[in-house]
């Protein structure tokens, strides 16, 4: 055991049992799965992605590169944790990955010895040739080797929410500058929200052994975090990262609700993504150490100087018995002081600084470096080239250090990631040799603490202050006198120190991407030399922690071969999230029922009970066929209900299409000016096929106008495009025309609508309605009101089968009962409902064009509406559609098409290709737009647009079908299979 | 993204449509012939910074807006109604 006898923030009266890879372990309340591993002696915890290198634990934060592992078991598993950040309970389960058969045995680990192989490039290289070896061998062969975590294939089971948050001031950080920060603006009253990734807010108070203002820093951190809870105006955040910055002061952040809950209650989600919106930012996310490339620095056992003390500090647990240090800054000798105050053995702090005074208290090597390590599943030795300075020259002297924990500290870089996700370049400090936030990076964000470089808990907490002092002034608040506690804390004296030259084995820059000192080396020899270029050949910054560790590393490994400065070779470029982000989160409520809402028809009930097939049209569910005693096929049914209406009558819910209620003096001038058909003369009580053109003269849509008074009008839309058309509607409105004095609204929900079709049609509609239906009143396209006991209907006289039909409307409350009634009646007269196939065969027979022929493609005339551009009148799209190659007979045009040899099959979105032509895209002729069987006739039928189709009716052309091979010789005829005088529809 | 409508006040863009560019709202006379239709349909400015464009409130109060956008920043620099912009009243 490991764990200290004393210190830290864990619960010591509250222990908690886990598991980890099927060994029960225990630990206590406040540890993560890394504290709780280091408290047991487990130092391996992974192997690499690429080599399978045993790996252990790095860093005790998210931005962790090695210790990746999997929570859970099946369906309710998460791969990919970072055991720093997965706080334990009661229970877990973790489990290592990307190892086979175990961790300490992993067979994958021949990658190791075949590394010359897998170099920067190798698989643009090794796996050129041959080519079909790709997907055969080599992808399926990487993808066992290489990876992280596995998914577990089964339905992920957990809940996941979004939230929206909005707030005066959004704090990003709850570290020392963060915390002050919202102490002043919390006591000044703004709104104020604090996120923090950690599960515990503090940032490094918690982790190192500071004072502040004379006392534990523990002690002020406590007061702070009382007081902001007590304040109603102050959100305190934890477990929550953020991830983006966005445009207009929006961020993205992930919360982990129940990540650390072994039995959270059902309704809790795992994890919720937050879009806050702030008026302004305090960007206080803190620095990220960076570790020095020497060769094997991956062993476990080396850890960072910044992890090593909160461990120790924190979650009291010892890394190692005999520990080392290796630094270029003042962070070793921190370490080493905290290590022994623990009771912790120091063996060495190796020091790159020649120049740094020594420090008697350790052996202090000065000019020193670590040149190999030794320990295949845990450090066991060291080797160190200590410089001795003689009458002026420098000679090496090597010698080997037994030590079980090597700590690493390269300076700090600050997380500087927020403030360029909007396209800002973080600016070079030379002092801390590191780069920090541009002013002015991300309207409306300060940035503040070690973000902006100031390293030190006093300068952090000044900062924070400062911060928010900046913001209150430009909110227009007042802050009350508030004074930052003194820290006796200097800043980081730091000498650039980045690789060690000359070492043996591999120097490792990317943990998570296996990337080596050499492999940035070859990138350069092969001339990939821009940074960008640097990382997308090696991979370097490509893993799940986006280089947090590596970049800066490799910037300088880069620098140093190209001769440049680290400034001037530059960053890469920083993108969101700033942390992996499950997609289960991202996508939350967007499958299953919640994918999207959804709109039901009056008869749904009804067609329910019927046992209806529904059918999706946008968010509408529309019944698509009726099956009735004895049908097994959609067809059986289709063909039924077609006939049913030819030969008796058929009802049918069409609620779904649009339907805009359209008033006002200037109504009918409006709809003049948007309908390409004059709509003006037409009279009161009758209906007119109408056609609305873009601007660019191609068809928007069709539908119907009807009269019901000189300034009152109502217009349907297709299902599909209510929605455009409503909006193309204000548009004209409103940015058009504003003279005109019309007013329109969407009226589809409010009325019912049914069309009543067939030869019996007229039949049914007079035993509904309270008088007789006549065609004196109604003859074809006229309109009105008609009476149902105390309810007054609007009845249509309009058509979409060709026969003799009626749509009859009622407000939306008695759809129901209306429903009901049709039903009954329809029964009686041998009728009955008709679904979505059924009327596509209907129309299909008769002519009549849907959104497959007009496809925004195409103009009035192309679908044979050309006579209904009136030319009496401007409208939208009228003077486009007249343009030279809308006009001309080179077009496509729609005609109808039947099969004309043995194969009688017809397919949607098949080709037509003159006999004789090869079936090839330049000999296109056309193309078919919607088919069907034809009940009536006995045959297939379909529409086609066909190239100068009208001028072929009667010439035979071949249907080819490439995807589904079927090939069918057509004749082009009338789109009109039946009824072409319409004498069925006038009755 | 957020656009302060006028009638609505500060909104997420999700709720808004983008049309594109103002000029939309100078329709030639239905007279004005073939050319002076084919600007106005297709040819667009594609200027660095200010840019005067079209967006629709379409689940807010559905007014249609003109909207003074820097696109190389997002920043937006003005939102009016567009029937008010139209009719000289903005
Ligand atoms: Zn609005």
């Amino acid at each position: 055991m490991s764990r200290l006898a004393k210190g830290g923030l864990i619960a010591r009266d509250r222990p908690v049992r886990f598991r980890f890879d099927g060994r029960e372990l225990t630990g206590f309340e406040g540890d993560t799965l890394a504290s709780a591993l280091l408290a047991h002696d487990v130092r391996l915890v992974g192997r690499s992605f690429k080599y399978h290198r045993p790996r252990g634990i790095l860093c005790a934060g998210s931005e962790e590169p090695n210790a990746l592992v999997k929570i859970g078991e099946g369906g309710a598993s998460t791969p990919n944790i970072r055991a720093t950040t997965q706080e334990i309970y009661q229970g877990l389960i973790a489990h290592s990955q990307n190892r086979f058969p175990s961790l300490r045995f992993d067979l994958m680990a021949v990658n190791d010895l075949m590394a010359p192989f897998f170099s920067a490039g190798f698989y643009y290289k090794t796996f050129m040739w041959p080519a079909a070896f790709w997907e055969r061998f080599y992808e399926p062969m990487i993808r066992r080797a290489a990876g992280l975590g596995a998914l577990s294939g089964a339905p992920d089971l957990a809940r996941y929410d979004k939230g929206f948050a909005y707030c005066d001031l959004l704090i990003i950080g709850a570290g020392p500058a963060g915390l002050m920060a919202a102490l002043a603006a919390g006591r000044a009253g703004l709104d104020v929200l604090v996120a923090d990734e950690d599960f515990e807010a503090g940032g490094r108070l918690n982790s190192e052994t500071l004072e502040l203002d004379g006392a534990p820093a523990r002690d002020w951190l406590t007061t702070t975090l009382a007081e902001l809870s007590s304040m109603e105006n102050v959100r305190l955040m934890t477990r929550t990262t953020v991830t983006g910055a966005y445009d207009g002061g929006i961020y993205g952040a992930v919360e982990r609700v129940s990540h650390h809950l072994g039995d959270a209650p059902d309704a809790v989600p795992l994890e919720v993504f937050w879009r806050i919106t702030a008026r302004r930012v305090i960007l206080a996310s803190g620095a990220i150490e960076r570790p020095i490339a020497f060769a094997d620095n991956d062993r476990p056992g080396i850890m960072m100087a910044s992890a090593v003390r909160s461990y120790v500090n924190r979650f009291a647990v010892a890394p190692g018995r005999d520990v080392s240090i290796f630094t270029n800054n003042d962070e070793g000798l921190r370490t080493a002081r905290d290590l022994v105050a623990a009771g912790i053995g120091v063996v060495a702090v190796i020091d790159t600084r020649a120049d740094v005074a020594a420090d008697d208290e350790f052996l202090h090597l000065r000019g020193a470096e670590v040149i190999a390590t030794k320990g295949r599943l845990g450090l066991r030795e060291i080797t160190v080239r200590a410089s001795e300075q003689t009458r002026g020259q420098t000679r090496g002297q090597i010698q080997r250090i037994k030590t079980d924990c090597l700590v690493v500290s390269g300076g700090w870089n600050p997380s500087v990631h927020l403030s360029c996700h909007l396209g800002a370049r973080p600016v070079w400090r030379e002092d801390i040799a590191a780069f920090i936030a541009a002013r002015g990076a991300v309207p409306g964000m300060v940035v503040a603490g070690a973000a902006c470089g100031e390293m030190s808990a006093g300068a952090a907490l000044g900062s924070g202050l400062a911060a928010a002092k900046t913001v209150m002034a430009a909110l227009g608040g007042k802050v009350a006198r508030l004074r930052a506690p003194k820290a006796g804390e200097e800043g980081v004296k730091i000498s650039a120190f980045w690789h060690v030259r000359g070492g043996k084995g591999r120097a490792w820059l990317d943990f998570s991407n296996d990337v080596t000192v050499k492999d940035v080396a070859l990138a350069h020899r092969e001339n990939f030399r821009s940074v960008e270029h640097m990382k997308r050949y090696t991979t370097l910054g490509m893993a799940p922690d986006q280089g947090k560790l590596a970049n800066m590393g490799a910037l300088a490994v880069m620098a140093d071969l190209t001769g440049r400065s680290v400034p001037e070779t530059g960053t890469t470029t920083f993108r969101p999230p700033y942390t992996p982000v499950s997609m289960g989160v991202l996508g939350a409520h967007g499958r299953g029922v919640d994918f999207a809402p959804v709109r039901r028809v009056p008869s749904h009930e009804l067609a329910r009970e019927l046992g209806a097939e529904m059918v999706e049209a946008g968010l509408w569910m529309r019944p698509a066929w009726y099956p009735r005693a004895g049908e097994s096929h959609w067809r059986q049914s289709c063909d039924r209900e077609a006939l049913m209406v030819r030969q008796r009558v058929g009802i049918s819910d069409v609620t779904s299409l649009g339907k805009i209620d359209v008033q006002g003096p200037d109504a009918a001038v409006f709809l003049d000016r948007v309908y390409a058909n004059m709509i003006s003369t037409l009279k009161v009580g009758r209906v007119r096929y109408a056609v609305m053109l873009r601007e660019d003269g191609m068809v928007l849509d069709d539908g119907t106008v009807a009269r019901f008074g000189a300034r009152h009008f109502v217009v349907t839309t297709t299902t599909a495009a209510a929605g455009e058309v409503l909006r193309h509607l204000d548009f004209c409105a409103q940015v058009l025309w504003p003279d005109l004095d019309v007013m329109f609204t969407s009226v589809t929900e409010q009325w019912a609508q049914f069309a009543v079709a067939g030869p019996k049609s007229r039949e049914l509609m007079s035993a509904l309605c309270d008088a007789e239906i006549t065609d004196e009143a109604f003859a074809f396209m006229g309109c009105g009101e008609v009476r149902l006991g105390s309810l007054v209907a609007r009845l249509f006289r309009i058509s979409f089968s060709g026969e003799r039909a009626y749509e009859i409307a009622v407000p939306a409350e008695y759809g129901d009962g209306l429903v009901r009634l049709l039903d009954q009646e329809a029964a009686r007269l041998g009728g009955g409902w008709y679904g979505m196939e059924a009327l596509n065969v209907l129309r299909l027979e008769k002519g009549y064009v849907t959104h497959a022929e007009l496809d925004g493609r195409v103009t009035a005339d192309d679908v044979g509406l050309g006579a209904m551009v009136s030319a009496k009148k401007d409208c939208v799209g009228k003077v486009m559609s007249q343009r030279e190659g809308l006009v001309c007979a080179e077009r496509l045009q729609l005609v109808g098409l039947k099969p004309a040899g043995a194969s009688k099959q017809l397919l949607g979105g098949a080709h037509l290709f003159n006999l004789g032509d090869e079936p090839v895209r330049q000999n296109d002729q056309g193309h078919i737009t919607s088919q069907c069987f034809s009940p009536h006739l006995g045959h297939p039928i379909a529409q086609a647009m066909v190239l100068r189709g009208r001028s072929r009716i009667g010439e035979t052309v071949r249907m080819v079908d490439h995807l589904r091979e079927v090939q069918t010789l057509c004749e082009i005829c009338s789109p009109v299979f039946i009824d072409p005088d319409g004498g069925r529809l006038r009755g | 993204m957020r656009l302060k409508c006028p009638l609505c006040g500060d909104r997420d863009a999700r709720e808004f449509h983008y049309r594109g560019a103002a000029k939309l709202m100078e329709r030639p006379e239905a007279g004005a012939g073939e050319a002076a239709f084919y600007d106005y349909v297709y040819l667009r400015e594609n200027p660095v910074g200010a840019n005067s464009e079209l967006w629709f409130h379409e689940l807010g109060c559905r007014a249609w807006l003109c909207v003074s956008r820097d696109v190389s920043s997002h920043e937006i620099l003005s939102v009016e109604l567009a029937d008010a912009v139209k009719r000289g009243q903005a």
